[in-house]
């Protein structure tokens, strides 16, 4: 008869061990993705990458013009996407206990959270670009911020509700009206998190390529009108890395490398915010 | 000696029913909570004490499924009537919860939150207001050099006389004190109720508490609770000395509750 605290030492230490091991085989396929990604993407890394268009097959080129429409259709689809996230969010945390609109909002929202992008990309492309004849910069655009909206929205939601409520209730009995409290209290409590939120959103978009491809398509060259087809890295990389040509799956490496950084880049700019905001508390 | 007949009845509670849905938590509640005075809502836990306070300022209607039925009076006009704007209402009746709830924002702000809301005036004037709230609340002395430090980052005590401070700079009518002290330690509760002593000469208080002793320290009046009924209410001197009701001395002298 073994003692009440061996026993409890050995099943610790099972418990603690097959823990480990499951990190490690999370981490371990994660280390190989960014080794080989660093391996193959850094070969392509050069000066040229940020000044000079995706060329045709066997000449030298970049990625300039997908870059340059990659941050271009991200930036305004989540300056279209975050204010509506961030509102219909806000509605459903603080103004939707009564009535069937809210339930109903909310989910409505998680079903377009898990749509697949593909769908808003067809979505995208039978009530824009079919009408309109065109792929253009504004479909893709439009695309992304509905991938944006839900995102924002459920974060939003999520964070306001953090916010206890003993706060909206000092704010109340101040003689605050519920607008004010919303604004001027609850969204500064969770500033970091609501910030985050679209960080995460910014991250999840500056990847997505089902639903640039039947919207903003790509381009050749170098276009700065919103109403053309527009070049974005996503695209670029899946055109790229399916040629046989050696060139452009060289510059399609670069391309997932450049995402990758910049997606972590973000992450870490969002982690770093949170610590320093919580740090306050 | 305090006497009811003579302080004129700040606050009129009268024929007063409470409900969270189907469950009735106050029952026929009839009271005159005088002014300039404290007035002390004791009993065991669960009895309507905070509920009744909350119906003050009508916190209540933050949530769906709560109702209050009766007349709540104040200066003769009916509070729970629909017509009553709620904001204007909870400026005149300020409120004090259990737990210190500083906003996000700086000391300064802090305090300054609510007399933005309903007052236009200078950033002298406001800076004037601010300090004579804090200094009200016992706090100037600690927080005059980093009036722009984050109000969370006072330690429990301060936060507390943060929010009176922030709850008493608006100029309320009336102060609503849920549980001040209890989160607080032995010497931060002192100071509170000798800040509570000073603040009558003001200010009509009244403080729900569960601790008998906080009660007979600082009210003026008490009102003893059980069940969602105003069992005994009367000077504080009586109720503790020779209660009326048998309910009242058991729960007194700590024969139950």
């Amino acid at each position: 008869m073994i003692s009440i605290y061996t026993r409890r030492r050995i099943i610790n230490a099972f418990n603690l061990t097959a823990s480990m091991l499951a990190m490690a085989f999370g981490l371990f396929w994660l280390s190989w993705i960014l080794f080989t990604l660093l391996q193959k993407g850094l070969g392509g890394v050069s000066i040229a990458l940020f000044t000079q268009m995706t060329p045709p097959p066997g000449s030298a080129g970049g990625l300039l013009n997908a870059i340059a429409g990659s941050v271009v259709m991200a930036t305004l689809a989540t300056i279209i996407g975050t204010p509506i996230g961030i509102m219909a969010g806000t509605y459903l945390a603080e103004f939707g206990q009564r009535g069937w609109l809210a339930p109903t909002t909310r989910f409505i929202n998680d079903i377009l959270l898990s749509a697949p992008s593909i769908v808003i990309g067809l979505f995208i492309y039978t009530v824009y670009v079919a009408k309109v004849g065109n792929f253009s910069g504004w479909a893709g655009t439009l695309a992304l911020s509905l991938i944006v909206i839900p995102v924002v929205v459920r974060t939003t939601e999520d964070m306001l509700r953090l916010v206890p409520n003993g706060l909206r209730e000092a704010a109340a009995a101040l003689g605050a009206p519920q607008w004010k409290v919303v604004t001027l209290v609850t969204w500064r409590a969770s500033k970091a998190g609501m910030v985050t939120g679209v960080l995460l959103a910014v991250a999840r978009i500056s990847g997505e390529t089902a639903p640039l491809l039947f919207t903003a398509l790509n381009n050749q060259f170098w276009s700065a009108d919103m109403n053309k087809p527009m070049a974005n890295l996503p695209v670029v990389i899946f055109q790229f890395a399916m040629s046989p040509y050696e060139d452009w799956q060289k510059l399609a490496w670069a391309g997932a490398l450049l995402i990758t950084v910049g997606v972590l880049g973000l992450n870490i700019v969002a982690r770093v915010m949170f610590r320093k905001k919580s740090s306050f508390n | 000696m305090p006497n009811s007949h003579v302080t004129p009845p700040k606050v009129t509670v009268r024929d007063l029913n409470f409900f969270y849905g189907k469950f009735q938590a106050l029952k026929n509640i009839n009271l005159d909570i005088p002014e300039k005075k404290v007035t002390a809502f004791i009993g065991p836990s669960g009895c309507g004490k905070s509920t009744l306070l909350r119906v003050f300022n009508r916190m209540y209607q933050l949530y769906p499924g709560q109702e209050a039925k009766g007349e709540i009076l104040l200066d003769g006009k009916n509070i729970l009537d629909a017509k009553q704007d709620l904001n204007i209402l909870r400026a005149k009746m300020g409120m004090v919860f259990q737990k210190p709830t500083p906003f996000p924002m700086s000391i300064f702000d802090n305090v300054a939150f609510g007399v933005k809301l309903y007052e236009s005036m200078s950033r002298r004037e406001l800076a004037e207001r601010v300090e004579w709230a804090l200094r009200k609340a016992a706090l100037w002395d600690e927080v005059k050099d980093k009036l722009g430090q984050s109000g969370t980052s006072l330690s429990g005590g301060q936060q507390q006389r943060l929010c009176i401070a922030r709850g008493i700079a608006v100029k309320p009518e009336v102060v609503l004190l849920d549980e001040p002290a209890s989160a607080l330690d032995p010497i931060s509760t002192a100071r509170i109720e000798e800040l509570i002593f000073e603040l009558k000469e003001d200010y009509t208080i009244v403080i729900v508490t569960h601790n008998m002793q906080q009660a007979a320290r600082v009210s003026d009046y008490t009102a003893y609770m059980y069940l969602g009924e105003l069992i005994e209410f009367g000077d504080t001197d009586t109720i503790f000395t020779t209660p009326k009701q048998k309910a009242t001395e058991d729960y007194i002298t700590g024969k139950f509750g």
